[in-house]
């Protein structure tokens, strides 16, 4: 069973319909029993920083998550969440990626908006039958820095960390459940972990 | 390299694809999901779905095919067509739409803007904008383009911009349905106004209105109906003829 971390932000469940169109079962909640006794952790978010990480604290879902122990996959949001810090807010967060989030200097259309592709990509089982050229998609108007984490970087006004791991945890800025067949590819590497 | 992005926009009346299609192997080309999933393998890089119906008694089935549709496609979308509440747009998100396109409401009643991005967050909202040229002044109209209102184009778009859209979608009336091109001026204009997305609309009738106004303007995105939907430029060959042009498509 995968658990999805239900919190108060955006529309989690386009992540449970593509894990259901690649034939995995899943469950919204934020049950910290559930979470834990599932087989992968994802922890979605489209959203405001300090918003998110008040909700996770007010349930103590921020200590079960940095306590977890199986594959967890942030994404958007959850990556930046994953962080030490954002911008967004002025927002302390959970710490388990040692970089901090900024804002986009507006030097470009700011949010990133549309597809993108890597311009780095370290060797990683996430990283099968994935190439440098594919292009994902991108909603976010605050990056994380490039930091020891960093797995994959994309360029847009400047590089910035795109995936990134720590352990068990993982994370992508961009949304996998929206990135067509190459996103599709890449959920299903995190599930075969 | 952030790609220019390649939006057919649908048309749905009482849940069903309203403009004729011309598809070789769709078994249903009125079922909105059918088309979709068939953009979604052409390699389209969004989608567009507008409710020009937007009735009360249709907004049940229009949340019910959006959840379909969430369901089966795997890229973005955005619903629009007679959102007028919070409430409305709440529906349609969580029914799995992607972003909510607001127009006529938008003017009406700009807090709704503000509204919808404290609730989601600036990505879930478009700014639909149909502008038409008024003795040399690019005037914003609504209702489905019947009424003129007060507002300047550019005026408007900043305006929006400030109380927190994360796209804009310019649609020129004096090129819609032409097919002569896009409008560069008024996008050109707003483009490089704001610093946020703009979607140009109306007018694409050739690959070389895509060519034009991704050089000519700072436009994001390119969207059209016809010219999809009747095969008159299959996706895949336009993507192909603009990666010719060195333009960054995906």
């Amino acid at each position: 069973m995968i658990a999805i971390i239900k919190y108060n932000a955006g529309n989690i469940r386009s992540v449970q319909n593509a894990l259901t169109r690649l034939g995995y079962e899943s469950i919204i909640t934020d049950n910290p029993e559930e979470i834990q006794l599932a087989d992968k952790v994802i922890f979605p978010g489209v959203g405001e920083a300090s918003s998110a990480m008040k909700y996770l604290k007010e349930r103590n879902l921020d200590e079960l998550i940095v306590s977890l122990k199986q594959p967890v996959l942030g994404i958007c949001l959850g990556l930046q969440l994953m962080c030490t810090y954002s911008e967004e807010g002025d927002t302390k967060c959970l710490g388990i990626f040692d970089a901090r989030t900024k804002q986009f200097p507006p030097k470009e259309k700011v949010p990133h908006m549309g597809w993108n592709n890597f311009s780095e990509l370290k060797s990683s089982k996430l990283f099968t039958n994935i190439a440098l050229e594919d292009d994902v998609y991108y909603v976010h108007g605050y990056y994380a820095e490039v930091s020891k984490n960093t797995l994959a970087t994309c360029d847009y006004i400047l590089p910035f960390s795109t995936v990134m791991q720590q352990d068990n945890f993982y994370a992508m800025q961009f949304h996998p459940e929206k990135s067509a067949d190459v996103g599709e590819q890449l959920l299903n590497n995190f599930l075969e972990l | 390299m952030l790609k220019k992005r390649i939006i057919p926009c649908l048309d749905i009346k009482n849940g069903r694809t309203v403009k004729g299609v011309n598809f070789i192997d769709i078994k249903d080309a009125g079922d909105p999901v059918e088309l979709a999933k068939q953009y979604v393998k052409q390699g389209a890089d969004e989608l567009v779905f507008l409710d020009i119906t937007a009735t009360l008694e249709n907004r049940k089935t229009l949340v019910e095919l959006v959840k379909t549709i969430a369901q089966e496609i795997n890229i973005p979308f955005t619903v629009g067509g007679g959102i007028s509440t919070v409430e409305d747009a709440v529906a349609l998100i969580q029914a799995g739409a992607d972003k909510v396109s607001i127009n006529s409401s938008a003017v009406k009643n700009p807090q709704l803007i503000s509204d919808l991005k404290n609730r989601f967050g600036s990505q879930f909202v478009v700014v639909a904008i149909d502008t038409k040229n008024v003795n040399g002044n690019w005037k914003v109209f609504t209702e489905g383009g019947t009424f003129e209102t007060e507002l300047e184009t550019v005026n408007w778009a900043k305006e929006v911009e400030k109380l927190g859209t994360g796209e804009i979608l310019l649609t020129s009336m004096n090129s819609d349905g032409t097919k002569n091109g896009f409008d560069i001026e008024v996008t050109k204009a707003v483009s490089k106004t704001v610093n946020i997305p703009v979607i140009a609309s109306g007018g694409a009738g050739k690959v070389e209105h895509f060519i034009e106004v991704f050089t000519k303007t700072e436009a994001s995105a390119g969207l059209a109906a016809s010219i999809f939907h009747f095969g008159e430029i299959p996706v895949p060959v336009l993507k192909n003829e603009l990666k010719k042009q060195n333009i960054a498509i995906r």
